[in-house]
Formats: C-alpha cells, structure tokens, sequence
C-alpha cells in the first residue's frame, strides 16, 4: 500500500506507513537532512519528530533551506 | 559607540543585508568593510536537491564568524502571522539563533508591513522566547504595541524596501524616537545614500538596517565603507547635540562689538 505525499517536486509516492523523516531521505537524494528545516501542511516540525512523525495521504511536505536576505 | 538589542552589546550600528550582491566574494568584502556584527539571511522553499544559493550562505556564515557577527533570519515572503511564526520556528533550528527580524507584508507593490499580522505573530514569537525585531511602519500606535509585545527592537521603514528614497516621513521617526526614549530603533528599509543614513542617526536613532544601497551600488565594498563611516558621523552627531534650527541669520563672527 502507498501513501502519496505533495510536495515542490510533484506527488511523491512512498510505502505505507511513511514517516516524515522516509519522505526528506527521497526528497534530498543524499543532501544531509540535518541541513534543511520542514514542515508538513505549513507547520514547523522539528527534526527530533522526523522520524516519529507519520505521514497521510495528501500531506504537504515542505522542505526549507538559508538563502541571502535583507 | 554600541547598540543594545535586549541584553546583548555590539559595536557596530549598522546592520546589513545580503541579498543580491554580484559574487560571494564582493559579499565577503562588504561584510568586511561594513564592520556589521547583524547580517540578515532569508529561508526559501526548496527542491530539495542541489545547492540553492551559490554558495552565499557558506560565506555568510564563515565571515560572521570571523567577524563576530550575528545572524538574523528573516520571515520575508510571509502574508500572515502563522506563515511567520512557523518559519521563524524553522529559522531557528537552521541557524541556532533566538533573533528573528519580522517581516509580514500585507501590500505587494510598496511591500508595505500589515500591522495587525505583524503585532500577532511578534505576540506568539515573544512567548515562544524568540528576541523580535520586527520590520514595521512608522505608526506612533503601533509602535507602542510591539513593544508591549516584547519586541527588542522596533525597525520601521525609512522607505519602502529598495527604493532608494530615503527617510520619507522625519516627523513620524522624531516622534518614535521621542517617545519611545528607552527602545532600541533601527530605521530598516528605504535608503540608498549614505547621507540618508546619517540623517537617521541624527535623528537619535539607534541602528541602521539597509541591504539593497549597498549590494546594488557599482561598487559594493566602497559603499558599505562610506555608510559605515556616515552611519558613525550619524551618531556622533547625535550625541554631539545638534544645534536647533533657526529661521533667522545668526552671526558667528562677533563684528558687532568691533571697535568704530
């Protein structure tokens, strides 16, 4: 069974039960996720809850990283 | 000369952006020449893979640290006040830093600040511990709220962002600035002269926040060095006490008891 998650690259299908942590590991494809921050459907999660955090279908993931600004 | 934000000292007033400089070896250099000891960054969404900056935010982060200077992400893009609060939640594990410049804009063409998601969102981040400097207009009112909000810092606009115009409205900062005589004030936004940033100092303001004047000028590292210096006359104006303007000539040349 699957759950398809949405995120900035398009739906993204992973195996049921998905964790939030599962869903940054295939959206980073090698990039440390320690370097990115995440949200799922807008809200913050921090990245002790990653791992304990089960996705649903139709949740949006969000991934966040530094950029320059004013 | 210091600026105090809450508890926390430093030695330089100016505070600068990093966006939109040429290379980030022209970004180093202008830290550098700035002497800045804030330097604000932004968060993006991202794909995921790949580097999204070029490498800027590794040189932001290796030259803050060789020069002592703080980190301050802001919640730019942000329309309402639960946007800003989760990215600044987000911007705080990222960065490992309590400090948040507030940005909740509620006008897309003059990136004017909405008041009322602005006071809310610095309400919650307060709570949450957050030392908010938030990015807001020169209303007097508001100005009372946010900082009985908690907020460390008001940073109004001297204009709207990255026009260049400078301080639009004196009288509206003169009177932040006297009635606000204990809080740290740090015009953010709007100027592109170095005079417009001595002119806000003299006006008995704390701080300077500007990004665009300096990363869009011919020269990027000459200009952080002139509003570095100007910023310093600025203040040293300041408490040097400014003589009150006079309608009439006043001579400074004592002829009038000459001998006949």
């Amino acid at each position: 069974m699957k759950v398809i998650v949405l995120t900035d690259q398009g739906p993204l299908p992973l195996d049921a039960p998905a964790t939030l942590q599962q869903a940054l590991c295939a959206l980073l494809q090698g990039r440390d996720p320690e370097q990115v921050a995440s949200a799922v459907n807008g809200r913050f999660v921090p990245r002790g809850q990653r791992a304990a955090y089960v996705l649903r279908d139709g949740d949006c993931v969000q991934v966040f990283s530094p950029i320059t600004g004013g | 000369m210091s600026l105090s934000i809450g508890p926390v000292r430093l030695s330089s007033r100016f505070l600068l952006g990093t966006a939109g400089y040429p290379s980030p070896e022209t970004l180093r250099q202008a830290i550098q020449a700035s002497g800045a000891q804030v330097l604000t960054l932004g968060l993006k969404r991202t794909l995921g893979t790949g580097s999204p900056d070029n490498g800027f935010v590794q040189i932001i982060r290796r030259t803050a640290e060789a020069q002592g200077a703080r980190l301050l992400p802001n919640t730019a893009g942000c329309r309402t006040a639960q946007e800003a609060v989760q990215l600044a939640l987000m911007a705080r594990e990222l960065l490992e830093t309590d400090w948040i410049k507030l940005e909740v804009v509620g006008d897309e063409q003059l990136l004017a600040p909405d008041p009322f998601e602005l006071l809310s969102a610095a309400r919650e981040l307060s709570a949450l511990g957050f030392t908010v400097l938030p990015y807001c207009t020169d209303d007097l009112v508001l100005g009372q709220r946010l900082l009985e909000a908690g907020c460390a810092a008001l940073m109004p606009w001297g204009a709207p962002i990255g026009s260049g115009q400078g301080l639009l409205n004196p009288f509206a900062l003169r009177a932040l600035r006297a009635r606000f005589p204990q809080a740290t004030l740090i015009v953010d936004a709007g100027l592109g002269a170095p005079s417009q940033a001595a002119q806000a100092m003299e006006l008995g303001f704390d701080g300077v926040l500007l990004n665009s004047a300096v990363a869009q000028a011919a020269d990027p590292v000459r200009m952080a060095t002139a509003f570095a210096a100007a910023i310093e006359a600025g203040r040293q104006g300041f408490e040097a006490g400014l003589i009150a303007p006079q309608d009439l000539a006043i001579p400074s040349t004592p002829v009038w008891d000459r001998a006949a």
